[in-house]
């Protein structure tokens, strides 16, 4: 048998995780409310399905961008031979004007420091490319996204050294555990080249605040050769105050940053990664890009950007779609206040099921605190929380463990990929479910023992499953 | 591309200051100085009559060094008049002036040099004044791309026949963002796979069936390559690649995967046909020096040759793969670009009639030369090694198709009548303007490699260059470029071991243009005869 490379064999891809097991369960057994309503309910998946009637009237009024054309004139030619990977110009322009739109024109970005991708997740791991070198380190704060196992350490051979954040304070980035976490790895003799964060966060759904920003820049300000990533992915999605402050508009507000004095070279070593995945709700669309003032970074993303470069097709409608600035300005504010109503459904259906949240004015999720309902303080028993959750209820969620999260108990549950129905349904089961097994949703647990009995075997059955499921990889 | 460090001052740059007699001026003022002060000072002057000039030649010294490596720093870069070494790894010259100071990746720094292959080279000087046949006649045209612009009209009036109203879900074309917007699986849309599966079916002769759950798409060819890479070689080992060979090979398997392209050097005695022998020799050189070779590259049809390997080659090429254990990743891409008198024979079909280890073959497709859709980003990989497609539909995350064009591909695809007369009309036109150009450049003394396919020919102008080196090939070169007007791919581009061989495609002009190219060409010959 042949050799194949370690990365095909080996399982960085973090694909095992129970994030994407949580997945594969669900497309086993996917709800639908007419040919399979005792389905799984996807709540794990961070998808923004509230809007799309917005997009389809838009391209019900403008079908010149679909179809090829430009002020009726067909521009096929010139799309369908558009492979520069400079990306298409009036893209890029509506590209940043909506990024600065997002912003509240506070901000504004070059499009000649955009690098177009397939995706944020292209975007992400061409950083990691770009700024470190095999075996160096990234610090990033937990919890995090679980692809950023796959997307920053997989083909980069880059490491991930955790900022353990707690729920003592929100889950904020302390001057301590930005300290920790580098003290960390000089242990594990990993050089670090600098911070990456997700602002809005995913999973918590906070924006990060002026001072936690602050405290970032201080730190990359005072080593030299580090870099601060921003993944601002979510940053469409701020529907309640405070206000979304992007790390942009930290570096120009402060003042010993003034291009002339800036011997820190500080606006060099700051990179956004964007997509329109979450706040378009697009994601099969592959459109992402990075900002970075760093001529070498934008040089060398640019060509690596051939490995995923969008389609001319879509670059093209985009750029018709976000040009019109009447069109972005009522989708921005609509899509807010839907996110916003939906995210109070779902808070309120859990706080009807005795269960508390992380207060969030962001993302399409809310980080939920089911610490009351594990049985002990440990990870095995937000195994087996979830197992019951996913098989048992029908709902798949997202474990904290699998965003790295240092407390057992917390887990990412997605509200905008679904109907209201679906939503109430689901919020329906998940009561039913902490009734049972606590006998009340005050949290005081009172088990029978036959109802002890059941579970147990049906935990027994479910991790042969999963037990079963991995031997098969 | 070797991730060497930079050197520090390159000494084969032309533009040196002349240090050399500066300084043989200062020494002659030595041998002066010492011995007056000797004279005038008695012992003590004699010391400190050659320690002052001494130290003062020393500072003078270290002036000029310095000041001489500021100067190589600060010159713009003239790949022409650069000896470029004739080995296929070429060592990377010293950045030209690196902008800033803060620390980013060494592979950043590779890749974000300016590029000295004339392949880019070339693409960038068209960029900056491209021929237009009304707007900029005296512009440069572009032979240096195999883009098809043949037959675009063809997909042109497919898609104002059958967008209308599509978007708004026709029953036949569904264009509606609904269900396309959200995550699909990253490695491609079944039907898109279906209808790829049968496209390459068709446009490889009919005679090979490819199964959809074998293949994984990407946003192009490129990726593909890459990703094939990345699964099966670490970083450090090495593939073996037949010469001459695309450019773009060294980016897609030496940047990122860190994967080193070993040249297997063809010859025109042989019209650049692969010869196992050569590949014996080079995968035991290979192995003395210690590299691991993981696997072969090979393009058929051939880019920049535009042959065909036969099936005896194609079960050769098997049998060596199989005696040393190693992959083969056969790129395709110009399957449907045939225009000679050979039928092409895909990899895939030799696998089926024989027992070999089908789980080694590796096939790269794509829609960017067959369906001239380029700018769409459509390519697949296909294998029937199951680790190999479960890494790649990971991989694929990176590189997925944007699913309006999955959905829009996958409807054009679907219309079998259109595919069917878009494949014989194209590979029609192909051959007309292929025979007519070739035609031409026989007449003004010009011989061409035999080749079935491509979009290209792979022209001999060796008798035009002096000297037969390299560098006589770059003089030529530019002048095509300057002259001439004309962007074409210098053989060195393509690491080919004869110089003078150039890619010249012909698929970016149209047939009436054709006059006009020739007339070009002829200019810079005649000039190159009359020079003699």
């Amino acid at each position: 048998m042949k050799l194949l490379s370690t990365k095909a064999t080996c399982n960085s891809h973090g694909q095992d995780s129970s994030y994407f097991l949580g997945w594969e369960e669900y497309e086993k057994n996917p709800y639908d409310n007419v040919h399979n309503p005792k389905g799984i309910i996807q709540m794990g998946l961070a998808e923004n399905q509230l809007s799309f009637d917005l997009l389809e009237s838009w391209l019900a009024k403008n079908p010149d961008a679909s179809g090829f054309k430009r002020d009726g004139k067909s521009i096929f030619r010139e799309l369908a031979l558009f492979q520069d990977y400079h990306g298409m110009p009036a893209f890029k322009q509506a590209l940043v004007d909506f990024m600065a739109e997002i912003r509240g024109n506070k901000v504004t970005f070059d499009p000649n420091h955009i690098v177009l991708t397939a995706g944020s997740t292209s975007a992400n791991e061409t950083l990691m490319f770009c700024l470190a070198e095999k075996g160096e380190a990234f610090l990033l704060p937990t919890p995090y996204y679980p692809g950023f196992d796959r997307d920053l350490k997989w083909r980069t051979g880059v490491e991930i050294v955790p900022i353990h954040c707690t729920s003592s304070n929100n889950f904020q980035v302390t001057e301590q555990a930005l300290q920790q976490a580098y003290q960390e790895a000089q242990k594990r003799n990993l050089k670090v080249k600098g911070v990456m964060v997700t602002n809005p966060s995913n999973p918590l759904g906070t924006t990060m605040s002026r001072s936690e920003l602050n405290l970032l820049v201080d730190f990359i300000k005072e080593n030299k050769d580090m870099h601060l990533i921003s993944d601002e992915i979510y940053s469409g999605t701020v529907f309640s105050s405070p206000n979304f402050i992007s790390v942009m508009e930290i570096l120009k507000d402060r003042n010993d940053f003034n291009n002339s004095k800036d011997a820190d070279n500080i606006f060099e070593r700051v990179h956004v990664v964007y997509s329109l995945s979450k706040d378009l709700g697009l994601p099969g669309f592959r459109v992402g890009a990075i900002y970075s003032e760093n001529d070498t970074v934008v040089a060398a993303a640019t060509k690596m950007s051939s490995f995923g470069l969008i389609s001319s097709q879509t670059q093209y409608l985009l750029s018709a779609m976000l040009g019109d600035k009447k069109f972005t300005k009522n989708y921005l504010a609509e899509n807010l206040k839907r996110l916003k109503k939906r995210q109070n459904k779902l808070v309120s259906g859990l706080q009807k099921a005795g269960i508390s949240c992380l207060e969030s004015n962001a993302g399409l999720f809310c980080w939920v605190d089911m610490r009351h309902l594990l049985h002990s303080n440990t990870f095995e028993a937000e195994m087996e929380l979830w197992k019951k959750i996913v098989y048992q209820v029908g709902l798949n969620i997202s474990p904290g463990s699998s965003c790295h999260c240092t407390e057992p108990g917390w887990f990412r549950v997605c509200f905008a990929n679904m109907s209201e129905e679906t939503l109430k349904l689901a919020m329906k089961r998940l009561k039913a479910f902490v009734v049972e097994s606590t006998g009340n949703v005050n949290g005081v647990t009172t088990k029978s023992t036959k109802r002890n009995l059941l579970t147990k075997w049906v935990f027994r059955l479910s991790s042969r499953d999963q037990r079963d499921q991995q031997e098969e990889r | 591309m070797t991730q060497t460090q930079k050197k520090p001052t390159n000494p084969k740059k032309t533009q040196s200051e002349p240090p050399s007699s500066s300084s043989s001026s200062s020494r002659t003022g030595m041998k002066l100085i010492v011995p007056l002060q000797a004279v005038v000072q008695g012992r003590n002057g004699f010391l400190l009559g050659s320690l002052i000039p001494l130290s003062l030649f020393y500072f003078l010294q270290l002036y000029l060094k310095r000041r001489r490596s500021e100067n190589n720093n600060n010159t713009p870069s003239s790949p022409t008049t650069l000896l470029l070494p004739r080995s296929s790894s070429r060592s990377n010259l010293s950045s030209r002036g690196s902008i800033s100071r803060v620390r980013v990746s060494k592979l950043a720094n590779v890749v974000a040099k300016r590029d000295d292959s004339l392949y880019y080279v070339g693409i960038e000087r068209v960029e900056k004044d491209p021929y237009h046949v009304k707007f900029n006649p005296n512009g440069i045209i572009q032979l240096g791309l195999s883009d098809n612009k043949l037959s675009l009209d063809l997909i042109e009036k497919w898609l104002v026949k059958n967008l209308e109203g599509s978007m708004m879900g026709n029953e036949d074309i569904n264009l509606s963002i609904n269900g396309i917007a959200p995550y699909q699986s990253f490695h491609g849309l079944n039907e898109l796979k279906i209808a790829l599966a049968d496209f390459m079916h068709q446009v490889m002769g009919g005679s090979v069936e490819f199964d959809p759950s074998n293949m994984v798409l990407t946003s192009g060819a490129t990726p593909a390559i890459e990703i094939l890479s990345f699964c099966l070689a670490d970083h450090g080992n090495a593939f073996l690649v037949p010469t001459p060979y695309y450019p773009g090979f060294d980016r897609d398997v030496r940047w990122r995967p860190g994967i080193d392209l070993i040249p297997v050097h063809c010859r025109s005695t042989d019209n650049f046909n692969l010869n196992i022998t050569a590949l014996e020799q080079a995968f035991s050189q290979a192995r003395k020096r210690g590299v691991k070779v993981r696997g072969i590259l090979i393009s058929n049809p051939s880019n920049p040759v535009g042959n065909i390997l036969t099936p005896d080659m194609l079960f050769s090429l098997l049998d060596f793969a199989e005696d040393k254990n190693i992959h083969i990743i056969a790129d395709e891409v110009f399957a449907g670009s045939t225009y000679g008198s050979e039928e092409f024979v895909s990899i895939a079909e030799v696998l089926d009639s024989e027992y070999i280890d089908k789980s080694r073959v590796h096939i790269v497709y794509g829609l960017s030369k067959d369906l001239s859709i380029a700018g769409f980003r459509v390519g697949v990989i296909h294998s029937h090694n199951k680790t190999v497609l479960d890494a790649a539909k990971k991989m694929s995350r990176f590189s997925a198709i944007s699913a309006p064009t999955q959905r829009l591909v996958t409807s054009m695809l679907s219309d079998k009548r259109f595919i069917q007369e878009y494949i014989e009309t194209n590979r029609n036109r192909i051959r007309r303007v292929h025979d007519e150009f070739v035609d031409c450049l026989t007449k003004l003394g010009i011989k061409c490699a035999k080749s079935s396919a491509g979009m290209f020919c792979w022209a001999d102008m060796s008798g035009l260059i002096r000297p037969y080196s390299e560098k006589g090939e770059l003089e030529l070169w530019e002048k095509f470029m300057s002259v001439a007007k004309i962007n074409i791919t210098p053989g060195s581009a393509c690491h080919c071991i004869e110089p003078g061989w150039f890619r010249i495609c012909f698929t970016t002009i149209s047939f009436e243009e054709i006059p006009v190219v020739i007339d070009r060409i002829r200019k810079v010959v005649e000039s190159c005869k009359s020079s003699d």
